[in-house]
């Protein structure tokens, strides 16, 4: 009993010592946003990185994403609701929840592992020391531009999903389900808040800084050789999707 | 010139050093000896403040490098080149590119200028022409000697060099010996040195220290070494199993079952 209590100790005092280290880092990493204009090449090489080799993935799961919507929106709504909602039943569900935090989720799973396994591996290396001994800060460095490359291109990629959902769920709506388009599109102006999508791209916005600064400074914390690594880049992930879960609650409680 | 005292340094309750003392003056060149383990790596590694000591005083240029800002911290930081014990080449950088990321960061050279710098600093090392190769394409001893090349490449006053020679041909190694005493004479570079070869160590050192059970525990010429009564230092240098130095049995540390599994 007693043991149980020392471990519960050690686990919330390591629970907060973590907590406290990723706000640190998130400081040091907020405080180098005045260096951004003069890291833009190392920021540029990211949001290539992040932003750009995202797509493919974060557009193949948008497809999939808005079609299944309206194939479902269909199911639940038959016979209850008139069938001209289905297209903004669909949208509003694809623009304030499925497109953020679905992408966020392939995110944390491709960019956020990355991150962590590339730094964590840079750390065991010691070239992150090596990096330090060059005077070179290596949050400023290495956290900085990935951080602020997720940022930025995280609601881009959103977009890009919300877009291509909206055309997988128009597909499954005509060719599938038999309804015209203008029906589909026909209640969407009336209900259509511009607030929506933005509700929508402040989520990726806090997703993508979450997944980065996640994968950053477990990728900083990494110790023990390539094993060490490898459990870096699967707590990241899995880190990232809980918070990115816990996130979109609080959110949600917050905007709606 | 660079005071340490009482410098302590414990990994999960063990102690690594406890309490070295050391000063090296401007335009020495001082080689660190000891077993494997006893902790060269990691004093190195606090004279940059790469690691933080537990307590001691770590004074450059009379300023205390434990006490110091970032800010300040990275200007000192600027006059020390550091050859890491496992070369720590960027690999995702070319050679030229490692060489010259401390130059790119911190001065305003043109890209001709850079490179010229680099195959210079290569040169020195005698590996010219491998610019635009990546640190996969070379050879263990080849990335020890760009590691040497990054070290020097922004003209430091101070070179820490951990295990120089290690994993070089006899002739390689001796050129590194020569390379390291001429910075040294021409440059004033002040030098320390951590190595387990006694031929390099009797080359380049004015001073030999033999770090051992956590503190600096002789100090002395190469004359010096090699005529010294100590039992301990003699193990050392005659290189032999038996004697007052045993092999530690290094206990397992027990693990804390959450360590790893936190999430
Ligand atoms: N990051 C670390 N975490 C835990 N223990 C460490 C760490 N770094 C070093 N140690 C321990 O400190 C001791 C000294 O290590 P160090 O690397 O300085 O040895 P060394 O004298 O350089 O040995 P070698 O000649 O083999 O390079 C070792 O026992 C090592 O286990
Ligand atoms: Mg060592």
């Amino acid at each position: 009993m007693k043991n149980a209590l020392v471990r519960l100790g050690r686990l919330t005092e390591s629970f907060f010592a973590e907590a406290g280290g990723i706000f640190i880092l998130l400081g040091q990493i907020l405080r180098f946003s005045t260096r951004l204009y003069k890291d833009r090449s190392l920021f540029i090489e990211q949001c290539v990185s992040v932003g750009l080799n995202s797509v493919p993935i974060v557009l193949l799961v948008g497809v999939f994403t808005g079609a299944v919507s309206a194939w479902q929106t269909n199911y639940q709504i038959e016979g209850y609701i008139p069938i001209r909602y289905l297209g903004l039943g669909t949208f509003k569900a694809v623009i304030i929840e499925l497109g953020p935090v679905l992408s966020a989720l392939i995110i944390a799973g491709r960019v956020g592992a990355s991150i962590a396994a590339e730094l964590g591996s840079m750390k065991v290396t010691e070239q992150i020391d090596a990096l330090e001994s060059l005077a070179i800060n290596s949050v400023r460095y290495l956290a900085a531009p990935r951080f602020y490359a997720s940022v930025f291109m995280m609601p881009i990629l959103v977009i890009f999903a919300d877009f291509i959902a909206i055309i997988g769920a128009l597909m499954t709506a005509t060719l599938l389900l038999g309804i015209p388009s203008a029906t589909f599109f026909s209640e969407i102006p009336k209900f259509f808040w511009i607030w929506d999508i933005f509700a929508g791209e402040i989520k990726a916005l806090i997703f993508g800084g979450t997944t980065a600064l996640i994968g950053c400074y477990i990728g900083f914390k990494t110790e023990g050789g390539a094993e060490g690594v490898g459990r870096s880049t699967i707590r990241s992930f899995v880190l990232s999707s809980i918070l990115i879960l816990v996130f979109d609650y609080i959110l949600a409680t917050i905007f709606f | 010139m660079i005071e340490i005292s009482d410098l302590t340094k414990s990994f999960n309750d063990k102690p690594v050093l406890r309490g070295v003392n050391l000063s090296i003056k401007s335009g020495e060149s001082v080689v660190i000896i000891g077993r494997s383990g006893c902790g060269k790596s990691v004093l190195l590694k606090m004279m940059t403040m790469l690691l933080p000591p537990d307590s001691g005083r770590i004074l450059i240029d009379g300023e205390d490098i434990t006490l110091m800002d970032d800010q300040n911290l990275y200007r000192v930081r600027r006059k020390i080149g550091v050859l890491f014990q496992g070369a720590a080449l960027f690999d995702s950088m070319t050679v030229q590119e490692n060489i010259t990321l401390g130059l790119r960061e911190h001065t305003d050279l043109s890209e001709t200028e850079l490179r010229r710098i680099a195959e210079e600093r290569l040169e020195l090392v005698s590996l010219p022409g491998i610019l635009d190769l990546k640190p996969a394409e070379l050879s263990g001893g080849m990335k020890k000697r760009v590691g040497l090349a990054r070290a020097i490449a922004m003209d430091p006053k101070y070179v820490l060099y951990d295990e120089p020679t290690t994993g070089l041909d006899p002739i390689s190694a001796d050129a590194i010996n020569n390379l390291i005493i001429s910075l040294n004479e021409k440059l004033k570079v002040t030098t320390i040195v951590v190595t387990h070869d006694m031929v390099s160590a009797n080359k380049i050192a004015d001073r030999i220290i033999m770090l051992h059970r956590g503190v600096n525990f002789f100090e002395g010429t190469p004359e010096q070494v090699k005529n010294a009564e100590d039992e301990v230092v003699r193990q050392f240098i005659e290189g032999k199993a038996d004697g007052p130095i045993k092999q530690v049995i290094v206990k397992e540390q027990p693990r804390e079952w959450w360590r790893g599994k936190r999430f």
